[in-house]
């Protein structure tokens, strides 16, 4: 049986993702991506190549954007772990959802969820960020629909509504 | 209905209907769905770009632990092809493989992991074949034959049209241009990777959701790949995570998930990893040009001859119909009295080329606006004031019997100049800035659907209840585009509603009446013209019995804002419900259908019928670069582009149409290419891709991404929904010709290909400085066996459509 890994035996844990403990049986080999799509059913993170190149699966951890692709998920046990499920609030959208969607800044919306968790990153810590600050942020998510422009408009106005929201 | 200019819905910037779902992540797609005792397969891809298949052992792979079935080309007996004329692939590869990735077997197992694993242990003996790498040596080797169908030895497929003496028309000229272009494989590249589900259901029937542009293409060719009735066949197009014509094939993975379920009875799933994506490809071909161009004093073109010659890489897919759009298509522009176009696909052991948003014509469009800017600058003529003078006519035919409707090109090029500051810029920007200026024209839609039928090309169905809710069934497919959003607008500006009043079921075999599916720009004109028909049926409906209420005649009854009322007395009236339930006392059941046919074509020649179109769209693009002298880096500040919309349904999206192309076609021009290379001797000498990776292959990013500034020319078209014409294609067609004609006004040298990397210019540049000629570009046409071709007078020279005899005598008169 040459070539052939040996499937080592599947690990338990608690994950904490968008405030909520789930526990979580899985392959210790399994990335926080994966853990995130097949175990715990959170498709809302998507992958474009599982190898840190698009950017599609940023996810936030402890706040800070990773790419889950790149992340183990025995790595975050005890740690925060933020989706695109966790922006709304209820059936109320987050004020960046609302502005992507009014604005065009989605139009397949397979980057969307990446994007949308590197920009709440970036207006966690900058809430009034100029055009550049949002260039360099998303520059590690491609996305192959929009030309980007409305993109950063959507950033750009759901920084204001998030501002208006905090007043 | 096309007349009226007041709309609620149409026209004003609205969210998209399905944007909602996207931003929540809710949107379902292919690989985000999971059944209940769902199975997980992986395919076995051949490392060798040509070789036969001696052996295949799978016995070690089917005694794997957690392996469920494992599948080869025995169990595939049947080829197939989206095409009728190109069934020459199989599921599996029985007997050969004919490119680096070609499937040859497949493991089903209890996760992808298992899968993977026991992929590794089928054991292959191969019996290499010499490996046909570029269409020089297809055509110089008929032997190894790739396909033994085709026009003889690896030449797939050979055409040549001349519409008028072109020989006569550049004899006569004042100036004759010779240029040779070569434009680079590129692929899609979408985020999603391709996935795919198929189960089979309680009744024995198979479903299968998957990341597919045409589910209707995809079901008539999975019922014959399987052997299956199509009635026990449902398909159903997920959304698509992009696609850009890269999910217009049926795939191989698609038969085999199918098979499989079939095989186990339990749902078997599959996602490529993006090594694999790159692999399967089906995207832009490499095409050589070589130009003809007669000219005389005033900028006006006499006459053109184009021959191309693509690399088809190792299957037919679309490639007959790519073969006629690297030609058919050039009339459209400008005026162009006589035409000649002879066009080569080869084969050669490469992932297979097919459509790429554009399919087959940015290649030739790339050429030829590179040619006119060197014919402007050797005439002395402004670029843009050339090409305004010679815009093709309105409610014209062109020399290959093409009917152009509206045409909103001079208007473009005017907003383009204008807002650019072009006159101000062109030939005045210090060295190493320079600016360039390109135009285009696309189709809404392809006169003909693949295969032949007399049938609509889409078809709508709506129903209404008591309720007072909307729900419309359309085959058209959402692949990000905004297709969904278009449909439900249509149908609320008719009915008077809001557009998130109107439910969409959208590409689904199994529900949904037929749409050929997301090609060609068809969907808005198509899709657009049968909802417009069958909300119009239901609105009588409503508005009979809404009058029959109100005790007036139907003609006074107006719906809008969610009301049927008097179009004179506004404040007698009643809500949509009531409406709706009035009509479903009156008529029974409220449903409608409505169904789009294009229009004729006029052309009465063989292959007439590629290229004609219900309407086209016009776009000018002006980019300004900066060439860094030093490195040959290429930035670009800014592009401008005007795009001839004939209507807006959704400004929003149609700006990011339009952003989208201008962003993809800089991708083009700069920096993408699907190139191949031979692995060293040692290894295998096997001819691999290149850069099968999102981050060695180049794209944009947000960092290159310019400023865009968008305008939109509305001057509706009869035939269209509202007048809306496409936006999904026609806006990337000016933007690499436009950025190789800025780099020439920016550093005086001529990059005659794309993409335009550093190394080219530095190259060009070097030759500048020695006094050479200063362009890089291809530097021979080979001899392409082109067959004598088809003559078709143009409709000026008395044609009538048909192909006739060639007009020998005069031309020899005139070359003796």
């Amino acid at each position: 049986m040459n070539a052939v890994v040996s499937v080592q035996r599947n690990v338990r844990m608690t994950l904490r993702v968008n405030g909520e403990d789930f526990d979580a049986l899985f392959a210790p080999y399994k990335t926080l991506l994966e853990v995130l799509r097949e175990d715990l059913d959170l498709t809302g993170t998507k992958h474009g190549c599982e190898l840190g190149e698009c950017g599609a699966c940023a996810v936030l951890l402890d706040g800070e954007p990773v790419l889950a692709c790149l992340v183990l998920a025995v790595e975050c046990e005890g740690r925060s772990i933020e989706t695109v499920e966790g922006l709304a609030r209820g059936s109320e959208l987050h004020p960046l959802q609302s502005a992507f969607a009014d604005l065009g800044g989605t139009q397949c919306g397979y980057c969307t969820p990446g994007i949308l968790m590197t920009a709440k990153a970036l207006l966690d810590r900058e809430p009034d960020p100029g055009r550049e600050r949002i260039r360099e942020a998303i520059s590690g998510n491609l996305c192959r629909c929009t030309g980007y422009q409305q993109i950063y408009e959507s950033i750009e106005e759901g920084a204001r509504r998030m501002r208006e929201q905090s007043q | 209905m096309n007349a009226r200019t007041k709309f609620s819905v149409i026209g004003k910037p609205r969210r998209r209907v399905d944007a909602r779902s996207k931003v929540t992540g809710l949107t379902r797609f292919a690989d985000d769905l999971v059944l209940p005792r769902m199975l997980h397969a992986k395919l076995l891809r051949s490392p060798h770009p040509h070789a036969r298949i001696d052996s295949i052992d799978t016995s070690r792979a089917e005694r794997h632990p957690g392996v469920h079935l494992v599948l080869t080309g025995k169990d595939f007996p049947v080829s197939f092809g989206i095409m009728p004329v190109s069934q020459d692939e199989y599921p599996l590869a029985p007997e050969r493989v004919r490119y680096v990735g070609d499937p040859l077997a497949a493991v089903i197992a209890k996760d992808e992991q298992t899968a993977a694993e026991a992929v590794e242990l089928i054991e292959v003996k191969y019996a290499p074949l010499l490996t046909i790498a570029t269409p020089e040596e297809a055509l110089a080797h008929p032997e190894a034959r790739i396909h033994e169908y085709g026009e003889n030895g690896n030449i797939h497929r050979n055409q040549a049209y001349e519409f008028g003496d072109v020989d006569e028309a550049l004899a006569e000229s004042d100036h004759v241009f010779e240029d040779l272009f070569f434009f680079q494989g590129n692929t899609h590249l979408p985020i999603e990777q391709h996935a795919s589900l198929a189960a089979v259901d309680g009744e024995g029937k198979l479903t299968l959701w998957s990341s597919t542009q045409v589910p209707h293409y995809i079901h008539r060719a999975l019922a014959r790949a399987l052997q299956m009735p199509a009635a026990h066949i449902r398909v159903i197009a997920c959304p698509n995570g992009g696609g850009f014509g890269g999910k217009c094939d049926l795939h191989n993975h698609e038969i085999v998930v199918s098979r499989a379920a079939i095989r186990l009875g339990r749902p078997v799933k599959i996602c490529l990893t993006r090594e694999e994506v790159f692999y399967m490809h089906r995207g832009r071909h490499p095409v050589l040009m070589k130009f003809r161009t007669g000219v005389n004093k005033d900028g006006k073109i006499t006459g053109m001859h184009l021959q191309t010659l693509l690399d088809g890489g190792g299957y037919g897919s679309y490639g007959p119909a790519s073969t006629f759009y690297t030609g058919v298509l050039q009339p459209v522009t400008y005026e162009l009295p006589r035409y000649k176009f002879e066009a080569c696909r080869v084969f050669t052991n490469k992932p297979a080329c097919g459509p790429k948003r554009g399919h087959g014509t940015p290649q030739p469009r790339f050429g030829q606006e590179v040619q006119l800017d060197k014919i402007a600058e050797r005439l002395r003529i402004d670029p843009a004031v050339l090409r305004l003078n010679m815009v093709a006519k309105p409610n014209s035919l062109t020399a290959n019997w093409l009917r152009i409707g509206t045409i909103g090109l001079a208007e473009c090029i005017r907003e383009v100049v204008r807002i650019s500051g072009w006159n101000e810029k062109h030939r005045k920007l210090p060295e190493g800035r320079g600016v360039g200026i390109a135009c285009s024209a696309y189709m809404s839609g392809a006169g003909l659907p693949i295969y032949w039928n007399k049938m609509p090309h889409s078809g709508v169905q709506l129903l209404l209840d008591r309720s007072g809710q909307v729900t419309v069934f359309c085959g058209a497919t959402e692949i990000g585009q905004g297709s969904d959003d278009v449909l439900a607008a249509i149908v609320a500006e008719v009915l008077g509603i809001d557009a998130y009043d109107v439910r969409c079921m959208t590409g689904d075999t199994g529900l949904t009446p037929i749409d050929l599916g997301s090609y060609s720009s068809r969907v808005t004109v198509m899709m657009g013209n049968a909802a417009i028909q069958a909300a119009e049926n239901l609105r009588e409906m409503l508005a009979e019995a809404a009058a029959e209420h109100l005790e007036v005649l139907p003609d006074r009854i107006v719906l809008a804002q969610g009301r049927a009322f008097l179009a004179d007395d506004p404040g007698r009236g009643i809500d949509f419900r009531a409406a709706v339930e009035l009509a479903e006392t009156k008529h029974g059941t409220l449903g409608s259908v409505g169904s789009y046919t294009p229009p004729r074509p006029p052309a009465r020649y063989k292959g007439g019928g590629v290229g004609p179109s219900p309407a086209y769209s016009y776009t000018a693009c002006v980019v300004e670069v900066e060439v860094d002298p030093s490195t040959g880096w290429i930035t670009v500040p800014k592009v401008w582009i005007a795009h001839d919309i004939g209507r807006s349904i959704n400004p929003v999206s149609v700006r990011g149409q339009v952003e989208g192309s201008v962003y993809m076609g800089l991708g083009e021009a700069l920096m993408e290419e699907q190139v191949f290379r031979r692995l060293p001797p040692k290894l295998s000498n096997a001819l691999v891709h290149r850069i099968p990776s999102l981050l060695e292959y180049k794209s944009l990013t947000s960092l290159d991404m310019p400023e865009v500034e968008t305008v939109l020319i509305e001057d509706p078209d009869p035939n269209c929904p509202f007048g809306a014409k496409e936006v999904g294609q026609g806006p990337l067609l000016p933007v690499m010709p436009a950025v190789a004609n800025a780099v020439w006004d920016a550093i005086g040298v001529r990059i005659d290909e794309v993409p335009i990397t550093p190394d080219k210019v530095l190259e060009a540049l070097e030759k500048k400085a020695k006094g050479e000629n200063p362009r890089v570009g291809p530097e021979h046409f080979p001899a392409v066996p082109y067959p004598e071709p088809i003559f078709v007078a143009p409709p000026w020279e008395g044609g009538d459509g048909n192909a006739q005899k060639p007009p020998r005598r005069a031309k020899e008169a005139v070359t003796s």
